[in-house]
This record gives structure tokens, sequence and C-alpha cells, in this order.
């Protein structure tokens, strides 16, 4: 028999319905392999007996000759910043250790009702803060990526989704839930070759979802290939009441809708991210994505992006705007970490409790954030960048005149060493440079494994669309992953 | 811009952080490079330019006026550090 964590969220969904396999074997494959595979610290929590619950739940539904549910026998991470009833969720920080939430978040029910089981609870940059893992309390994730130099440096996995990206990639979970407010699940994914997709602001419930920034945080699949990001965004998307900026629309049908053929669609290449020291690499990886979608019929044409260098300082102000007053509600009084030192009282337990909850970037971002909407700061950070948001929102509605996606690169380098950027907050910053402007503007976006550097390590293209165009960007990618014949993967060393 | 240590604590009060004298110091010059580096939008013409508020045409909704909630005390303070009688309960704030 094959071994089943070879295979992705389709082959499964497929093999579990044709009786191929049982879901219970598929659960028990991949719950093993995460047992396995701790030196990754990719997650958190592992919770077999969600995973197995759901696969014998799919199993006797099948033996009672019920119709199967889209996801049945699949098992998924999910990424910390979910909420899951009975299952501790801390967003990777000490301020939320033991926290046990009494509710179920909107997307992981969703998951849980097409049928999806649950590994266990995925590491990340806390709260979602950082690019490469190393901000989570719990210890940063390791990838399983090296470098073909024999050195064996350990590589981030990208971040804030890093436990998803490294569990994905290493074959221990078929598909994972990510979030995305700047990049988080695209750059990610483009470190360990993987696929990802930050559906349009609004298609997914950010209900139990742990607030960042919610003008900009948006949850999304991360998986192995266009397919079962499809498969997953279907199960994953569709209105809420109970999040005021969800979309009332029809959770359209990806999957079916799936075709790699662009004939008559143009691709738009923004000039001003060809980016002064691009190295030569991602240079040429994005022009042999511009030969692969021509190649599928689609024709390209130069456009311009103008606003484009404003994105990531309006990103760096209005991110942290929101997050200084999102997490103004760790107060060590209804949830979470209380730190009542002797005699203190309760502004002093609130101060305290804060110092020893939250961690340095987390701190840094609060304190950035306070700093721009401080008496007298607001008009000349907040507003000026909520200002520069929407001048860069209209350079995309202009570009649309023009193209009906957009290609770039995904991240300006391929995935570098842990500790190589940690001291540097700004040099951190600057790896969402191509991710940030699509953020800012509400847009699909998605990340697709292109082809790997002079390193072996893999280089991700991004796709980015029209509002509400997910179609679009799964049908570019797919030319893209049908074309690049992405292969590698990261041999066995935990 | 430079943020000086007194700004450095006036902020970090306002944000309910209590940091160290080192701490101060190290994030004076960390919090004046990135100031520094967001200053540049501060060149951008936004004459005219509206805010934004909402990335995507979203009408806000109504929904009726009934209670949809409730009768759930005991899951409000599953999760407190420390809960009396079914309220949280917090240093004395009354002298």
């Amino acid at each position: 028999m094959t071994d089943l964590t070879e295979l992705g969220i389709r082959d499964i969904r497929d093999g579990v319905r044709a009786g191929t396999f049982t879901a219970r074997e598929v659960a028990e494959a991949f719950s093993a392999a995460v047992a396995a595979a701790k030196p990754l610290n990719a997650f958190l929590v592992e919770t077999p007996e969600h995973a197995l619950a759901a696969a014998d739940a799919a199993d006797a539904a099948r033996a009672a000759g019920a119709a199967p549910k889209p996801l049945a026998g699949v098992p998924i991470g999910m990424k910390d910043l979910f909420c899951t009833k009975g299952v501790p969720s801390t967003a990777a920080s000490h301020i939320l250790e033991g926290f046990t939430p009494e509710y179920e978040s909107t997307v992981s029910q969703k998951l849980w009702d097409a049928g999806a089981g649950m590994l266990g609870k995925l590491n990340m940059d806390q709260f979602a803060m950082g690019s490469s893992n190393e901000t989570s309390f719990f210890g940063n994730v390791v990838s399983p990526w090296r470098r073909a130099d024999g050195g064996n440096a350990p590589l981030a996995p990208g971040g804030s989704s890093g436990g998803s990206s490294a569990a994905v990639a290493a074959r221990i979970a078929p598909g994972a839930t990510g979030t995305d407010t700047g990049g988080s699940i695209r750059q990610p994914a483009a470190f360990t070759g993987i696929s990802g997709i930050k559906p349009t602001y609004g298609r997914c419930s950010r209900w139990g979802v742990i607030a960042f920034a919610s003008s900009l945080d948006q949850a999304g699949p991360m998986a192995r290939d266009v397919r079962d990001c499809a498969i997953m965004l279907e199960a994953m998307a569709g209105f809420d009441p109970k999040d005021a900026t969800s979309l009332d629309l029809e959770v359209p049908r990806w999957e079916a809708g799936l075709n790699a053929s662009l004939k008559g669609k143009r691709v738009g290449i923004p000039k001003e991210y060809r980016v002064d020291d691009m190295p030569a690499e991602i240079d040429a990886l994005w022009q042999r994505g511009i030969d692969w979608l021509r190649d599928a019929g689609a024709e390209i044409v130069e456009v311009s992006l103008p606003h484009t260098r404003y994105a990531l300082p309006a990103y760096y102000i209005i991110a942290p705007a929101e997050a200084s007053s999102n997490l103004a509600r760790y107060d060590g009084v209804r949830y979470g970490l209380r730190d009542l030192p002797d005699g203190a009282n309760l502004q002093e337990m609130y101060a305290q409790t804060r110092a020893e909850g939250f961690g340095d970037e987390v701190k840094r971002r609060i304190l950035i954030g306070t700093y721009v909407l401080s008496a007298g700061f607001y008009d000349a950070y907040y507003t000026q960048a909520q200002k520069v948001r929407t001048m860069i929102a209209r350079d995309f509605e202009r570009a649309w005149a023009a193209c009906d996606v957009l290609l770039t690169p995904t991240a300006p380098s391929a995935a570098f060493a842990l500790g190589e950027k940690a001291a540097d907050p700004l040099a951190m910053y600057l790896n969402d440079v191509f991710t940030v402007p699509s953020s800012l503007a509400g847009l699909p976006a998605m990340s697709v494994p292109g082809g790997i550097d002079a390193g072996g390590l893999p280089l991700g293209l991004q796709i980015i669309g029209k509002p509400l165009d997910e179609q679009g960007v799964l049908d570019a990618a797919l030319a893209i992953e049908e074309r690049a014949g992405f292969v590698a993967r990261p041999g066995r060393w935990w | 811009m430079s943020v000086d240590i007194a700004t450095v604590r006036r902020i970090a009060g306002l944000a309910r952080i209590a940091i160290t004298e080192e701490e101060a110091e190290r994030l004076s010059p960390e919090l004046g490079n990135i100031l520094d580096w967001i200053e540049q939008l501060g060149e951008v013409d936004t004459a005219g330019v509206e805010p934004m508020t909402a990335v995507i045409a979203n009408r806000l909704r109504l929904r009726d006026d009934v209670v949809t909630d409730g009768g759930i005390r005991d899951s409000v303070l599953a999760n407190a550090p420390q809960a009396e009688h079914g309220f949280f309960t917090v240093p004395k704030v009354i002298e």
C-alpha cells in the first residue's frame, strides 16, 4: 500500500470516496507523521483524537451510504490564530498561554462541517507579527528545507504562517489553514515550495480568529498544489453574520471552475516591482513566469502601480495602529496571563501583565501603533497612511483596465537562515515588499512554486487578481504550476 | 525623527506596558529608526484624497434588534485568571 502521507487533499478525498483506503488509515498515517516530526516544532498542540474522530465519522457515513462531505477523510493542520473549542489557542504568545476557547472560529467550524479533521494547532509568529517564525513564544519553527551546500543551517519557514508552511512541505499535513495580514500566507508558501492563497478581504470570516490588524486580516488555505487550495478555500469561505466585514456572496465552485488555458486573458507586469538590488535569480524566475503565462495563451502587458514604494511604510503605520487597539484587550482580567505583584494596583497589574505576556516584536508594534495614534500625530501618520492606501488601491483599479491578473515574485529572496534578520526589524519588514500592496487593497493573491535557486531552495511566483476574482488567480497559478514542473521536496532529516 | 527616552516612557505608559530603564534605552533608537523610515509617507501629495475606510465596497448590515446571546456566564468566566462569585475580580480600585 502507498504511503498515505504522500497524498494531497484531492487524492485523499477521492481515495476515501472510492474506498481505496479508509479515512481512519489516513488520519493514523498523518498523526504518526506529526508525532515523528517534533524537531520541526511545527505543532504547538497535537490532536490526533480530533483527526481520528472526524475520520471515523467519514468512514461511518460512507458505510451508511450517505453523500460524502467535501473534505470527508481529510486531516488538516490549524494555525494557532484560530480559536478552537476545548483546544488551547495561544497565537503563539505567552499572554494567551493556557487559554482554551469556549467557542469555535467560523472558519474552523466550516472545515469540520465539511468533514475535515484536525491534526493539531500550528506554531506561528506571535500574534502573526513576523516573517520568520522567530517571534513565537514557543520557539521558532524550523523549515524542513536545507540548502544544498551541506551546511545544514536551520532556515526560516517564513511567517507568520510558518508552522503551516513547514507542516505541508514536510508532508505531515496535506493542507493547513493560514492567515495573511501583509503576506503571512504567501511568503511562507514561497519559502517552502507550496501553494497558498489569500482570498479577497471579506471572503473568509474573521470571527474567532485572534485579531492582529482587522482591516487586513484574511484567512486562506495552504496546500501542496493549486487544486488543493481551491478545494480547501471553498470549505473555508462564505458569509458570516458574526463578522461585520464578511461579504454576503455565494461561494463560487472554484475547483470545478479551474482552467489553465489563459487564452484571451491579459497578464500585467508591474514595472515598479523591479526593485533595486533584486537578486538575478528572482528576476530570472519572474521572466520564466512571464514565458509560462504567454505559453498558456495570455497576452503580457506592462503596467504601472506608481505608489508601490509607499505600501510598506503605510502598512507599518496601519497594521501596528490596528494592533495596538486590538491587543488592548489583553489586560489580565478576562482571560490569559495575569501578573499581579504584591501590593500592585489595577493599572500596575495591566502594565506588568502586558510586559510579561507580550514578546519584543509585539511590544514594538504596539508602541509604534500607540505613537502614531497619539494626540497630535494621528493625522500626520494614520490619516496620511489611509490616504496613501486609497491611492494604492486606485493604482490597482487603473491596472485592471489593462489586465486581468498581475504576475510578480512572491518574496525578494529564497528562505533566509534563522537569526539572519532577527537583529534588524526593518530588514525583516522589507521581506514583505511584494505582498503588502495587494493586502492594503484587499485583493486576492496567491503564491505558487516556480523553481529552485542555486542553493536548492524554493522560489515562489505571486498572482494578484481583481476583487472577488479568486478564479482568475487560481487559473493563472495553475497555468504556472503545470509548466513549472516543480517536484523538488525537502529530504527528511527530522 | 528621534524618539527620546521620555517619549518612549510616555508611549509605553499609554500602551500600559511596563518597561525597564534598559528597555527604554534600547527602544529609543529602534522606534526612531522605524519612524524615520515611515516618515517618507509625508512626501506623497494626498490633497483631495479620502482616507480608505473599506477595501471592498460592502454595505454595513443592520440586524434585528433582538437578544441573540447570553446565559453563558460560566463560559465567559471559564478562562479568567481569577473569578469569584460569578464575577471577574481585580485589585481593589476604591479606597
